[in-house]
Order: C-alpha cells, then sequence, then structure tokens
C-alpha cells in the first residue's frame, strides 16, 4: 500500500466555508448565493449543502428555502442526542435483548464520567425488581461504562490515579485499565467479572449514530454463573445477542456501517 | 431447520410499521414509516389512503429483509389497524375517493346532531353499545355520499365501497380489482355505528338509520381465520387476523380472562377491559365493544375509556408549537421543573370523549402567568394524561364495582418513565409495561400465528408475558386530591365552546 500523507480534503475545506460564511450578516442565504459568494457550482454546493443538513450543521426554512446554521452546532459540546429520546428509540430491541437472553437490560451514557442509566429492563423472570432508570454508576468498573470509556479518549484519559475499588477484581491501576480498554476496541465488546458486586457478571457493546459516534452502551448483567460459560468468560452466544441488538439500535439512529 | 416468523402489520394513526416476530414473541425485524397528516379546516383530520399501501408496499419486504428471511418464512400476516378512519374507494379502478377521513375528525358534529334529534337515536346506542359521536364511522360515511355529486347511486350500485384501513389493506394484498377480497373484522367492524353487536352483522335499521347503502359494506369476518393469500407485497402469506388497534393491543397484554385490563398509550389512549362472552353495558361513559373472537368460537366483548388525544399532544407541541423537536423531548423538558407551575392543558381537540362524550368542547391552557416557562407546559402536556387516565379508570371502577390493582401499560408513550410516574402517582396503582412495547405489532402476530397453528393456544401466548418495567405510586393523597380538582376545573372550561349554529 502507498503511504503518503494526506492532503486536505476538499469538501470538507468548503464545508467549513460555507459556515463561516452562514455565520456572517444575515445568516441567511440562498444556495446560488452561497455559491456565487464561495465559487463553487451550485451542483456542489448544493451536495453539500445537504450533507451539512443531515448532520444538523445547517438548517433551511421551509418558505425562502434559504439557509442558515443548524441547531446541533450550538450543541457540539454537549451531548447530541436526547437521553430520553435515545431511550424511545432503543426500547423494542432492549426489550428483545432480555426476552433473548433471559437477563436484566440497561442502556447507558456518559455524565460527570459516570455512567447514567438510561433504560432498564426488568430479568424476564417476574420476580421483584425495581427500576434503576436514573442511577449513577462507577464507569471504571462496570460493562456499560468500559464501552463509554473505551470510545471517548478524553474521557478515559481523566481517570487517573488510583481508582476506587469495589470488589477485590476491580481494576483500580488506571494502566491496567486502559489495557482493558484496548481490548474492548479491538474486541467490540466489554465484560465485567465481578468488578463491581461479587457474584455478578456483564457484557456491553457500544450503541453509534451518525457518523459512528458512540452515543451510549447497551449490556446485560446477571448472575456470574448465568453470564459466563464453563471457561469463567462470558457465554458466546450472550455476546452476540448484546451487540446484534446494539447494532440494531445503531442503525436505527443512523450509524450506517455498524 | 429454517426458522419461521409471523409478520404483524401495525396500520396506525401516525404511521404504519411492519415486526416480524420469532415463536417466543421476540421482535425480530421492524420497520416503519409514517404519513402525512392532513388538517385542511379546524377539525378536520385526513390521510391519503394510497400513500399508507404504498408505505406498506415498500415495508413489509424490507421487515423480510432485514431479518435475513425470504417471504416463505412468513407463516402468517396479522393486521391491526387504528380504528374508525374511513376509506371509500372504487371498487374498479382501486383509487380511493377523496382522502380517509380520521377518527379525529369532527366534521360531522352537525351532522351527528341532527341523527341525534331523530326519535329512532336510542336505537344506536341499544344496538352497538356506542354512544352517536363524530368518532364512529357512519356518520361519516354519510357525510362522504352526501357531499360528492353521485357517489350515493355508486356505492348503491357496489362500485364505489367503504371500509377502515384493514379492509383497505386486505382488499389491496389480496389483488385489489382483481378480486380483492372485501371483509372486515368484528372488531372493527363494533366500530362503525352499523353492526348490532349481540348478532355481529350489519344491522338494516342501523343502515337505514345512517342512510348507508349495504352493497358497498364489508363482509364480517372473526379476527382470526385464515381469510386468504397475499397476492401483492407478499405473495403467497397467508392472511390470518385483523383487529382494531386497541384490541390488537388486549390481545398481545394477553388479557384472555374476563376482569383483565390494560391501557395503550399512542396517539390517543384506550383502557380496555376484558368482560367475556356477556356485552356488558356501561353507565359512566364507557364504550361497548368486541375485544376478539377467534374462529368460530363465540365473540370476547370489552369495556373500553377512550381517550382521544394523549401523544397527539406531544406531537402538536413538536409540531404545531415547535417547542420541542422529537416527542421525548417532552420529558427531559418537563424534567426542568418540579411541578406545573399551576398551569393546565386540557387537549379536547376533538371534544372530549370517556367520560364527557361532549363534541363541543374545544382545548384550553389554563392557569397562565408569567411564572410559567415551557418546562411547565411540558409537564402539563404529560399531567394531561395521567389525568385523563385517572378520568377513565374511575369509570371503569365505577361500572365494574371492582377497584383496579395495578395498569398494564403499552404503546409509545411508555418510553416516557416521568408519564409512568405520573400515571402510578395519579392512580395510586402500580403500572407495569410488558416486555414488548410494540404490544399492538404482537396482539396481531398472536391472532395471526393462533389461526395457522404457529402457536398452539392461548396459553402458551400467557406464558410469553414479562414484566419489563414498575412504577409504583409515590404521590401525597393530599396533593393528589387538590391537583385533581384543578383538573376538573379545568376540563369545565373546555365544555360549550363549539357552537350549535357555527
Ligand atoms: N417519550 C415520549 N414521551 C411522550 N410521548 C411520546 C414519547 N415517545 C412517543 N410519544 C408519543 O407517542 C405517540 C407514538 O406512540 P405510538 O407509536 O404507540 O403511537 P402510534 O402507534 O403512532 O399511535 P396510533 O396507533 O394511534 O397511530 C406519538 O403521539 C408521540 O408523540
Ligand atoms: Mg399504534
Amino acid at each position: 500500500m502507498l503511504r503518503s500523507v494526506p492532503g486536505p480534503v476538499q469538501s470538507i475545506e468548503r464545508a467549513a466555508a460555507i459556515l463561516r460564511l452562514l455565520a456572517r450578516g444575515s445568516g441567511r442565504l440562498g444556495v446560488s448565493e452561497i455559491a456565487g459568494s464561495l465559487g463553487l457550482a451550485r451542483g456542489t454546493a448544493h451536495g453539500i449543502l445537504r450533507t451539512l443538513h443531515g448532520v444538523g450543521f445547517v438548517e433551511q426554512d421551509g418558505e425562502t428555502g434559504k439557509y442558515r446554521l443548524g441547531a446541533a452546532l450550538l450543541h457540539l459540546g454537549t451531548s447530541y442526542l436526547d437521553v430520553n429520546e435515545l431511550r424511545s428509540r432503543a426500547i423494542n430491541w432492549a426489550d428483545a435483548l432480555a426476552a433473548r437472553s433471559g437477563e436484566a437490560v440497561r442502556i447507558g451514557t456518559p455524565l460527570d464520567g459516570k455512567v447514567l442509566v438510561v433504560h432498564h429492563v426488568f430479568r424476564p423472570d417476574d420476580t421483584l425488581q425495581t427500576l434503576d432508570v436514573g442511577a449513577l454508576l462507577p464507569a471504571h468498573a462496570t460493562a456499560l461504562g468500559k464501552v463509554l470509556l473505551a470510545y471517548d479518549a478524553g474521557a478515559a484519559a481523566a481517570l487517573t490515579g488510583q481508582l476506587e475499588p469495589f470488589t477485590r477484581r476491580t481494576k483500580t491501576v488506571p494502566r491496567d485499565l486502559a489495557k482493558a480498554l484496548a481490548e474492548v476496541r479491538d474486541m467490540g465488546w466489554a465484560a465485567e467479572m465481578e468488578e463491581m458486586t461479587v457474584g455478578e457478571a456483564g457484557v456491553a457493546a457500544p450503541i453509534r449514530g451518525q457518523g459512528g459516534l458512540v452515543v451510549g452502551a447497551m449490556g446485560v448483567s446477571g448472575a456470574v454463573e448465568r453470564i459466563c460459560g464453563p471457561g469463567g468468560r462470558p457465554n458466546p452466544t450472550l455476546v452476540t445477542y448484546v451487540r446484534d441488538a446494539a447494532r440494531a439500535v445503531s442503525r436505527d439512529l443512523g450509524a450506517s456501517r455498524w | 431447520m429454517v426458522e419461521r416468523y409471523v409478520m404483524s402489520v401495525d396500520q396506525g394513526t401516525t404511521s404504519t410499521r411492519c415486526i416480524l416476530f420469532d415463536h417466543a414473541g421476540r421482535l425480530v425485524s421492524v420497520t416503519q414509516r409514517e404519513h402525512k397528516q392532513h388538517f385542511p379546516k379546524p377539525g378536520w383530520v385526513e390521510h391519503d389512503a394510497m400513500e399508507i399501501w404504498r408505505n406498506l408496499e415498500r415495508i413489509a419486504p424490507e421487515a423480510v429483509a432485514q431479518a435475513g428471511a425470504t417471504p416463505d418464512q412468513v407463516a402468517a400476516l396479522g393486521i391491526a389497524n387504528q380504528r374508525e378512519t374511513t376509506v371509500l374507494w372504487d371498487r374498479h379502478t382501486g383509487r380511493p375517493i377523496g382522502h380517509a377521513v380520521v377518527w379525529q375528525d369532527t366534521r360531522t358534529d352537525r351532522l351527528v346532531d341532527e341523527l341525534a334529534a331523530h326519535p329512532r337515536a336510542d336505537m344506536v346506542l341499544e344496538r352497538c353499545g356506542l354512544p352517536l359521536a363524530t368518532y364512529f364511522s357512519a356518520p361519516r360515511v354519510r357525510w362522504m355520499l352526501d357531499n360528492r355529486p353521485g357517489l350515493r347511486e355508486r356505492a348503491e350500485r357496489g362500485d364505489v365501497l367503504f371500509g377502515t384501513m384493514e379492509s383497505w389493506l386486505i382488499w389491496n394484498l389480496t389483488g385489489g380489482p382483481e378480486g380483492g377480497l372485501h371483509i372486515t373484522d368484528v372488531t372493527n367492524a363494533s366500530r362503525t355505528l352499523l353492526m348490532n353487536l349481540t348478532t355481529l352483522d350489519w344491522d338494516d335499521e342501523l343502515l337505514t338509520f345512517f342512510g348507508v347503502p349495504r352493497a358497498m359494506l364489508p363482509r364480517i369476518r372473526p379476527s382470526t381465520e385464515t381469510y386468504g393469500t397475499a397476492r401483492q407485497v407478499l405473495p403467497g402469506v397467508r392472511i390470518a387476523a385483523a383487529l382494531g388497534d386497541q384490541q390488537a393491543a388486549l390481545f398481545g397484554q394477553t388479557c384472555f380472562a374476563p376482569g383483565e385490563a390494560k391501557c395503550t398509550y399512542g396517539t390517543g389512549a384506550f383502557l380496555l377491559l376484558n368482560t367475556g362472552n356477556e356485552p356488558v353495558r356501561s353507565t359512566h361513559g364507557l364504550l361497548t365493544t368486541v375485544g376478539y373472537q377467534i374462529g368460530d368460537e363465540p365473540a370476547v366483548y370489552a369495556l373500553e375509556g377512550s381517550i382521544a388525544i394523549t401523544g397527539a399532544l406531544v406531537q402538536w407541541f413538536r409540531d404545531g408549537l415547535g417547542i420541542i423537536s422529537s416527542a421525548p423531548e417532552i420529558e427531559t423538558l418537563a424534567r426542568t421543573v418540579d411541578d406545573n407551575g399551576g398551569c393546565y392543558i386540557v387537549p379536547a381537540f376533538s371534544g372530549l370523549f370517556t367520560p364527557y362524550w361532549r363534541s363541543e368542547a374545544r382545548g384550553v391552557i389554563v392557569g397562565l402567568t408569567s411564572y410559567i416557562t415551557k418546562g411547565h407546559l411540558a409537564r402539563a402536556v404529560l399531567e394531561a394524561t395521567g389525568w385523563q387516565t385517572r378520568e377513565v379508570v374511575d369509570a371503569m371502577n365505577a361500572d365494574s364495582g371492582l377497584a383496579l390493582k395495578a395498569l398494564k401499560v403499552d404503546g409509545g408513550m411508555t418510553a416516557d418513565n416521568l408519564l409512568m410516574q405520573l400515571i402510578a402517582d395519579v392512580l395510586n396503582v402500580p403500572v407495569i409495561r410488558p416486555m414488548a412495547a410494540e404490544t399492538v405489532s404482537l396482539g396481531a402476530a398472536y391472532a395471526a400465528g393462533l389461526a395457522v397453528g404457529y402457536w398452539p393456544d392461548l396459553e402458551g401466548l400467557r406464558r410469553n408475558w414479562h414484566r419489563a418495567a414498575q412504577w409504583l405510586p409515590a404521590m401525597d393523597p393530599a396533593r393528589r386530591a387538590v391537583e385533581f380538582g384543578n383538573w376538573h376545573r379545568a376540563v369545565e372550561r373546555t365544555f360549550d365552546w363549539i357552537k350549535p349554529d357555527g
């Protein structure tokens, strides 16, 4: 394979120019005005605008057809997918995962270095269980948290010093955790082996949104003897169920490649 | 062995969904497409039946493909549909006559008043178990026949057909103008005001009363039965069930025994209580309706509390006001405040259904002060669903003489945790969501699967039901009483808004 430092990508440069243009002055421009200002063919400008529209960076006025900066740009720093919307979009697949695996399902999103439980489906055995939605879990000691950390370099780097131990098996040394997170990225899923609660294990996989960005994690957890096979590793069938469910949600959210 | 599945079609008010289920009743694939809501005048709501058919043509094969399956792996197809929405179409061309008139549409209010003044009007409630209201199909058919020149003659000749959405879809699936089956099921027929609840057949006197020609009506069939085989979209697949969406949800929640009930939260909300093989009459504004009929077994009846607007209020917040950009954001916004700030929204957009049955009521927002933010409004939106549920449950308790011990819920709004907690709070009973939020679809699939022997019996289906979530009441009783009182005062302010002479 020929390796060379790739040059700038022309369409991204043009997209940036369009955004700068819209950020100026009245902030409302038609396709022709934009094409004219930047010396682009109308079709080219239109194609870029449609893509920017698709990711929410520009919005189009229903009446005049003119473009302006999109709301998504203002929220770039915060989570772009509302957690309640994530629950709505995932609820069918979370139910199916619980039914298939026979275990409780949780969906988590990152919040202040922890995992916010945004959805919880009971283990389907009709025993008394309590909804966990709104609870905060430690990121380094849960499968959900490890998935979120594995795909967010910034959050992982923020974990320094001794990490809080919950059991003998909690990974408390950042270097050990970093190794585990690299494995999560390699495998595409994370496991939790009695690291949070003795006797409990879990498996989780990433939920991706548009462009592949990880917006949450979805997983099952339960008694270690049910989650793990004889070798002490998570049951491969269970792992497949979890990954398939997370992928189905990702597909619904518009992550095309997963 | 190749895996086989059952497909459901849920033709709802806002969208059409196709789902494949496996033997354990687990969702394997799902495809969905929204259709356009037409609001040509205040109080009018229409759908394009052709658009809905095209949506089905597109998403049904997609659902099969998404499961990595082929049509021959689909053991049966079951349909659940928005009820009472009225489609007329030309038998020869297959083209709909104008738009379908949707169940929320109130254009027939004047006509309904006229009909109600007729000396024989009492016969309607007696024979159908339903009050004479704009909600049901017969006045709509009459309105359409009256308002299009020449249509009545074509209908009398049988050239123009009537159906609710399941009839329209089955007719198209089974060949359309080339021999399509023109049928409906008992549950849908029970919502027309034209079917006699005890004979389960069209009633000549009701037909005369509403001026609807028999030649345009579909044949009434049981809810589960192999009606025929699809020739379009999924050729060769057996069409084996049809139910109104709310009845399908009752089936999907496996409420097979008298006394079992569920409430489905979608565009509107509908609480149905299985009353067994006898139609029970309400004295508190509930409807008597058919729950389902399995093959040639006796029909199972239900009492129903209907709320016209629940999710539709959220939708209005999104599309009409643009305050939120997706329905679930209503919860996010509502959580920015601790209470409603003294503000109440009564969404009487289509009048009020159970227990009031007032077509002339229209929506109000009361208690506005400068203090009120969009957060308070969002909270009032969710509370409106809570209090409307409370009114329906109170009516149900009064009619049955028993107090509901827990509420089984389903539908798109059950993804809203704040709302589910609110409902538990205002009812003061636990709220339980089963492990299939798409219970309407599951019910349609169950019914079809039963018909073709994919599932052996009702008991087997019951074993698939599991609790996915539960919310326990946690509201101070004094506060509950005060809030409920405020709600009542807000409701009174919706009355008598539309004047009889327009
Ligand atoms: N998280 C939420 N909070 C509140 N309302 C919601 C939420 N998610 C969806 N909704 C509302 O629920 C409705 C969608 O639910 P569902 O998909 O069950 O309805 P539907 O099947 O389209 O209704 P129908 O069958 O009457 O057409 C919409 O009206 C939407 O506004
Ligand atoms: Mg529905």
